[in-house]
């Protein structure tokens, strides 16, 4: 169907010439390529969604490939009555709204800044943010520094060290520098201060940057699970990607055990596996197809600075 | 607003040659139009106060932190060591032969990735650039971003589930009538899951900017070239590539800048024992080393060697890059 679809429509549009057969045949072979990049993108999604559904002895058997064999919605009610699960859920949000207020705020306010063309010393401070890009401390010293500011167990060892994004910074810089000097002008007439403009013009103008910056860090932290794997050491504290962490590695598949006890203990794992991963991936899947398109344009702001 | 402008240049212009009034005077108008900066912009600077100290805290700070390289660290005690060691943590990684392992381990997964992963969002992004059904080639688009939005966790948990024993790939194996094998406990696997799992993840959100620069080149090109009777294959490598060479530059440099750094924490998700002797590369070396046996000194020289190749690496590039295309990131 797909490949009918282009074929369909006339080719000579663009560069205005009548298709050869070599170039009718090469919208075949392209068809079908992409096709194949869209098949095997899918591919592992529909998989990990059929073992979710499957049984155990199928998937041991390896029967499950696209679609379920066995089908069966105990594993995800395991899942989901495990009071763990939803506490580190519930971090996850936590640790993602906290560090998203953190950085947003940081990042507006020195990306106006430095969008101030006329600022005495602003190449110095394009630079003490560029810098960062390039070189940074590495694993070990910023291991030793936040936990000698004491910030272990806490969502601050995940907020702050990760605060501003020096390319989200150059994006909102870029989007900043694009807008009309003369309402700013004309605000500073009318006696605003400098906050006043930054809050009363200039931000009601950038919602549509503001919007994408939310979605970038929001997303970013979502995903985060390093710092927290680093930081927190009680199980209670854990986002949702450290306690998938934990299952996938093996460490916390054990507790399932005794829930299906007449199956054994590694035939466990596969479905309760399979059902975690379906049940993060979800709200990332369900709003994926409406922030796609500010991410896209996010990025294409960023490279024409960056 | 404009007569301020006009007594105080932006810094980018204080940067040309200027008219040669003696020294002292220089010196004494600089600070004055600091003051007078200061004055004027004190509002603006203040908003710059709490971004500075993340810069300077969590970045600069850390830099700084790699002090203890070179000095004994006791923990709990400064973030800067307790006393001057000299070169003895470099010493010892030099004579280490797990860090040549892992160093070596880290050159080829960078360069397997970079040779990989580096084309293939240029060729889908050619492919896509070819389709003339706008809603198929926003379908394509849509599906192909979908992995980055996912965290690597996520990944990392179905890379394990397809390639287990019961998984989708051994059932593949099976219907050509191979041995199942336990894809990620065995180290001559690993080179190939790590790159292609690279590609899956990276290829389609890749293409953004390619795709953004192809619609800048102007039809006017292609015109010409068909006059002079250039095929699609020649309007391609005449018009096409050249069009969006700067930005393939761009991120060459960028990618080479990384390329030490390779997928850390995705490779910490994937590798075990019985495949460090190819999984195991210098950042998850630092790891083990520094946080899961303590030896942060040791660690610390290490990442360290790793984070000034990787600032070489970036700074040469683009040296390269600005001299023989006219390319720089600054």
């Amino acid at each position: 169907m797909v490949t009918l679809g282009a074929l369909k429509r006339p080719t000579r549009r663009k560069r205005g010439i009548r298709p050869t057969r070599g170039y009718r045949a090469f919208q075949v072979v392209n068809a079908i390529i992409l096709t194949g990049v869209v098949v095997v993108t899918l591919y592992p999604f529909l998989n990990i969604v059929a073992r979710s559904l499957s049984d155990q002895a199928s998937i041991i058997s390896g029967e499950v490939n696209l679609l379920p064999k066995g089908f069966n919605l105990t594993s995800y009610e395991h899942v989901m009555s495990d009071p763990m699960f939803w506490r580190n859920y519930r971090n996850t949000v936590y640790y993602t709204f906290v560090a998203t207020c953190v950085a947003l705020i940081l990042t507006t306010t020195y990306a106006y800044v430095l969008s101030k063309k006329h600022l005495k010393g602003r190449t110095f401070l394009v630079a003490v943010a560029v810098f960062t890009m390039f070189f940074n401390g590495g694993l070990i010293p910023n291991y030793v520094l936040v936990t000698s500011l004491g910030l272990k167990n806490s969502v601050w060892a995940i907020a702050l060290p990760n605060a501003i994004s020096v390319f989200n910074l150059l994006v909102m810089k870029a989007f900043f520098e694009s807008l009309p000097v003369e309402l700013e002008e004309a605000g500073a007439v009318d006696g605003l201060s400098t906050y006043g403009i930054l809050l009363r013009i200039v931000l009601p103008l950038s919602k549509a940057i503001v919007a994408t910056m939310v979605l970038f860090y929001a997303v970013s932290f979502w995903n985060s699970w390093f710092a927290a794997f680093l930081y927190m050491d009680k199980q209670e504290l854990f986002p949702v990607t450290v306690y998938l962490r934990n299952l996938i590695a093996g460490s916390t598949g054990a507790e399932f055990a005794g829930a299906i006890a007449e199956t054994d203990e590694a035939q466990v794992g596969a479905t309760i596996k399979a059902v975690t991963i379906v049940l993060t991936t979800l709200p990332i899947l369900t709003v994926y197809p409406f922030i796609q398109r500010y991410f896209v344009s996010g990025i294409m702001l960023g490279a024409v600075k960056g | 607003m404009s007569t301020p402008k006009i007594l105080d240049p932006p810094p980018t212009t204080l940067a040309e040659p200027p008219p040669p009034p003696p020294v002292t005077r220089k010196v004494r108008k600089g600070r004055q139009s600091w003051r007078r900066a200061i004055r004027r912009d004190w509002q603006l600077y203040s908003l710059a106060i709490l971004p500075l100290l993340f810069f300077v805290i969590f970045r600069y700070l850390p830099m700084l932190g790699n002090v203890i390289a070179f000095r004994r660290f006791r923990p709990g005690g400064s973030i800067f060591g307790e006393r001057w060691v000299g070169l003895r943590y470099v010493r010892m990684f030099l004579s280490d032969p797990t860090f040549w392992d892992v160093f070596t381990n880290t050159l080829i997964l960078g360069g397997l990735t970079l040779l990989v992963c580096f084309p293939l969002p240029i060729v889908l992004a050619l492919l896509l650039n070819e389709v003339r059904t706008r809603y198929l080639k926003r379908f394509v688009q849509s599906v192909s971003y979908l992995p980055h939005f996912l965290s690597i966790v996520i990944i990392a948990g179905m890379l394990m589930q397809m390639l287990s024993i019961d998984g989708v790939v051994n059932q593949i194996v099976n219907a050509l009538g191979g041995e199942p094998t336990a894809f990620l406990q065995k180290p001559e696997w690993f080179r190939t899951i790590y790159v292609s799992s690279e590609a899956w993840q990276t290829v389609g959100w890749g293409t953004i900017l390619y795709l953004a620069a192809l619609t800048t080149i102007d039809n006017d090109l292609y015109e010409a070239a068909r006059i002079d009777g250039a095929g699609r294959w020649r309007q391609t490598w005449h018009v096409t590539l050249p069009g969006i060479r700067p930005t393939m530059m761009t991120l060459l440099i960028l990618n080479i800048g990384t390329f030490m750094a390779v997928g850390f924490e995705k490779i910490l998700l994937i590798y075990n024992p019985l495949t460090y002797s190819t999984a195991d590369v210098i950042s998850t070396y630092v790891f083990r080393v520094g946080i899961v046996s303590g030896n942060l000194s040791y660690a610390a020289a290490i990442g360290l060697f790793e984070a000034l190749i990787g600032l070489t690496l970036v700074l040469s590039a683009n040296f390269i890059s600005r001299r023989t295309v006219g390319t720089s990131l600054w």
